[in-house]
């Protein structure tokens, strides 16, 4: 499903992804581990087309197109989902009507025609359900005084509404309480399939107890410096990330 | 201050040239001639605002004031332009607001025929033209035609205002009026319509204006006056929604006066269309505990101008205003927007809060903002802001990584920043209907 081979990429001059290789199957979970400023965020930054990040070398496929030559919305409708650290507030927007909006564009990019009232609406509900957001939040200005988790799950829901192939989830668990991590974790386990990928982002091993994943990397200084299992995360938990330091500074000796 | 106009103005050459034969033969009160001409002889000492006046620093009317306009004397030389007296003057489809349940007039270059739509009057709302109310010593006594210090275009409009529209309102009134303004023209034609509007103690109404004109070759210079009295406990709701066609240049000077305990709110929509848009919207807080909300949306396009003027006058104790003023600048368009609040120093316990935001959109556009508080009593709680800033990037981004086109995605985001405003609209179908004009000024082109 997506192939990054040996990505570069640099933000304002300085060099942050130093050379990335990951393949991601359908049906497979992996997480990415590290330090802050490894460069977790940027890699998702870098895959959703975020502005102000340069890809400098290497390429990445996604479903066998080039997905570094298309703009950020051309990646959503192909079916890229990123779930952000920190979610936008945009009052005035309302959150149904942004739903409505983005999953009409991405039905229109595959040549569908938009969902009926009735049809979203139940789409809606059923999809609220699953990932337990509240009804009410649904209709308020998108983000706008949410809480943390709010707005967390609120990312859920939308993912659950969108159904990408890819789904990347950027520091999630993030200021999550252990009731909002269970909630989000549950969810996101809901949406699991055998068609789609998910690529979890987290400085901790504590959302992947919920969420178990097939594969585990951990990122360093700008590469994937181990990959294993879920065990690898449990190794990191115990060791912390020093471990890793050390190992990576006697490989560079 | 220049004792005549400096620069060669045919308009302003033709009104002083022309002013006596145009008022002789007049029927009117000693009063009013007294008014007019002292109006006048203020207008011909001052002349055309320039760039030089403070008020008009950022708003250049020499472009407007190049070509030549005939001046309209009254309703039936307006008649000779083939408006007034045409049996059926073919309103733009667009003059009707979908879904609203209104009593609607049509003034034509501010006269009005007599006709209303939408079911008889009721009891508490009287419609007049201004020509009638002239002659009557019951209204003559409203109109304030000494005040206008040295504001040129109230004196101009003083000094040779023919009619306009008198709305007299007395209880409750369930409806919206609806007010039309057309205006349409074969030749190039200065129009001076004045309004006075008179809401009597607890009466409550809800007045929409929007403004049409024909499109043609032709130029108009709008010099609109427009005085509202809010009387104790009157509530008075005032929609206004400008957009006309290009070659119109609307100038309005709007003086709202409130009573004790009285409620006004006003919001003023402007969208692409008129080449010149001036508002000078001036509230006098005459006496205690009035309510003043002043809600403003301006949606500039093309080269454009359109200027916002605010005064909130706190004259007496206890009174509370609120203004929030936001632009959307297209292309090479000009926002201006100017808002005074000035509080006396017997108006302790001032409430005086006050915002202007800007989102600027093209790199041709311009804004210019300068909020304005002059205070001379101690116990006030009185605050401004202006903003001018771009799309938010963060924002941009988070609709198109959910797949909303970077077009589509701005569009959202203009019509997330007008809500503020957008969403104060108390008439729901007035909301969509204001909705529906933003969203046909977007998707935006950025150049």
């Amino acid at each position: 499903m997506l192939i990054i081979k040996n990505l570069h990429a640099e933000v304002e001059g300085k060099q942050i992804l130093k050379g990335i290789d990951l393949t991601v199957g359908a049906g497979e979970v992996h997480a990415i581990m590290g330090p802050n400023g490894s460069g977790k965020s940027s890699l998702a930054a870098v895959l959703a087309g975020r502005e102000g990040y340069n890809v400098t070398e290497g390429e990445v496929i996604f479903e066998g197109k080039d997905l570094l030559e298309m703009a950020p919305e051309v990646r959503a409708r192909e079916g890229v989902f990123l779930a952000f650290q920190y979610p936008i507030e945009i009052p005035g927007v309302s959150n149904i009507n942004f739903l409505k909006t983005a999953l009409a564009e991405i039905r229109a990019y595959k040549n569908l025609p938009p969902l009926e009232a009735k049809e979203f609406l139940q789409l809606s509900r059923e999809k609220q359900k699953l990932v337990e957001f509240d009804a009410k939040l649904v209709n308020r200005s998108l983000n706008e005084g949410f809480s943390g988790g709010e707005k967390k799950r609120n990312e859920i829901f939308q993912l659950a509404m969108l159904e990408p192939s890819l789904s990347i989830l950027d520091e999630t668990d993030s200021g999550l309480d252990i009731d909002a991590l269970r909630i989000v974790s549950k969810g996101v386990n809901k949406l699991r399939s055998s068609k789609n990928a998910f690529i979890i982002i987290t400085h901790y091993q504590r959302l992947l107890e919920y969420i178990v994943p097939d594969f585990v990397h951990v990122l360093y200084d700008g590469r994937i410096v181990k990959s294993g299992t879920k065990e690898l995360a449990l190794e990191l938990e115990e060791k912390g990330y020093d471990w890793l330091k050390e190992t990576r500074e006697k490989e560079l000796i | 201050m220049s004792t005549i106009q400096e620069q060669a103005i045919p308009l302003f050459e033709e009104i002083v040239n022309g002013y006596n034969s145009r008022r002789s033969g007049v029927a009117e009160s000693a009063e009013l001639r007294r008014a007019r001409q002292s109006a006048f002889e203020k207008f011909r000492l001052v002349g055309f605002p320039t760039i030089r006046h403070e008020d008009w620093k950022y708003t250049n009317l020499n472009k407007f004031l190049k070509e030549e306009y005939t001046v309209a004397a009254d309703g039936s030389a307006v008649g000779a332009e083939g408006a007034i007296g045409a049996p059926a003057v073919q309103l733009p489809a667009a003059a009707a607001i979908p879904g609203l349940d209104a009593y609607r007039v049509v003034l034509v270059n501010g006269v009005w025929d007599g006709v209303v739509v939408g079911g008889p009057l009721p009891k508490g709302l009287e419609l007049k033209r201004v020509a009638e109310a002239l002659q009557d010593p019951a209204f003559s006594g409203y109109f304030e035609n000494g005040k206008w210090g040295n504001h040129a275009f109230p004196n101009l409009n003083t000094a040779l205002f023919t009619d306009g529209l008198l709305l007299r309102v007395n209880g409750a009134i369930g409806k919206p009026l609806h007010i039309v303004h057309y205006y349409t023209a074969e030749r190039n034609l200065l129009v001076q319509p004045r309004h006075l509007w008179v809401v009597e103690a607890n009466a409550e109404v809800t007045v929409v204006e929007t403004v049409h004109s024909v499109s043609g070759e032709v130029s108009m210079l709008v010099n609109g006056l427009t005085e509202v009295i809010v009387q104790p406990d009157a509530r008075v709701d005032h929609l206004v929604i400008q957009a006309a066609e290009a070659g119109v240049r609307l100038v309005n000077h709007t003086t709202v006066r409130q009573k004790k305990k009285s409620l006004y709110n006003n919001y003023t929509f402007t969208f692409p269309g008129a080449e010149l848009i001036r508002n000078d919207l001036q509230l006098r807080l005459e006496e205690d505990h009035t309510e003043t909300h002043l809600y403003g949306l301006y949606l500039t396009a093309g080269q454009q101008l359109v200027d916002n003027h605010t005064l909130v006058d706190h004259q007496k104790p206890n009174c509370f205003s609120n203004e929030l003023y936001k632009g959307v600048l297209l292309e090479r368009s000009t926002g201006v927007f100017n808002g005074k609040v000035y509080v006396h120093q017997d108006a302790q316990k001032t409430n005086a809060f006050q915002q202007n935001n800007n989102l600027v959109i093209s790199k041709h556009a311009t804004i210019d903002s300068k909020p304005e508080l002059e205070i001379f009593a101690d116990d006030v709680k009185c605050s401004h802001g202006s903003t001018v800033g771009q799309f938010n990037e963060d924002a941009l981004f988070y609709l198109r990584a959910r797949g909303i086109g970077e077009e589509m995605a701005k569009a959202l985001l203009i019509t997330a920043f007008a809500f503020d405003v957008t969403e104060k609209v108390k008439v729901k179908v007035m909301e969509d209907y204001i909705n529906h004009l933003i969203n046909q000024h977007i998707p935006v082109n950025n150049e």
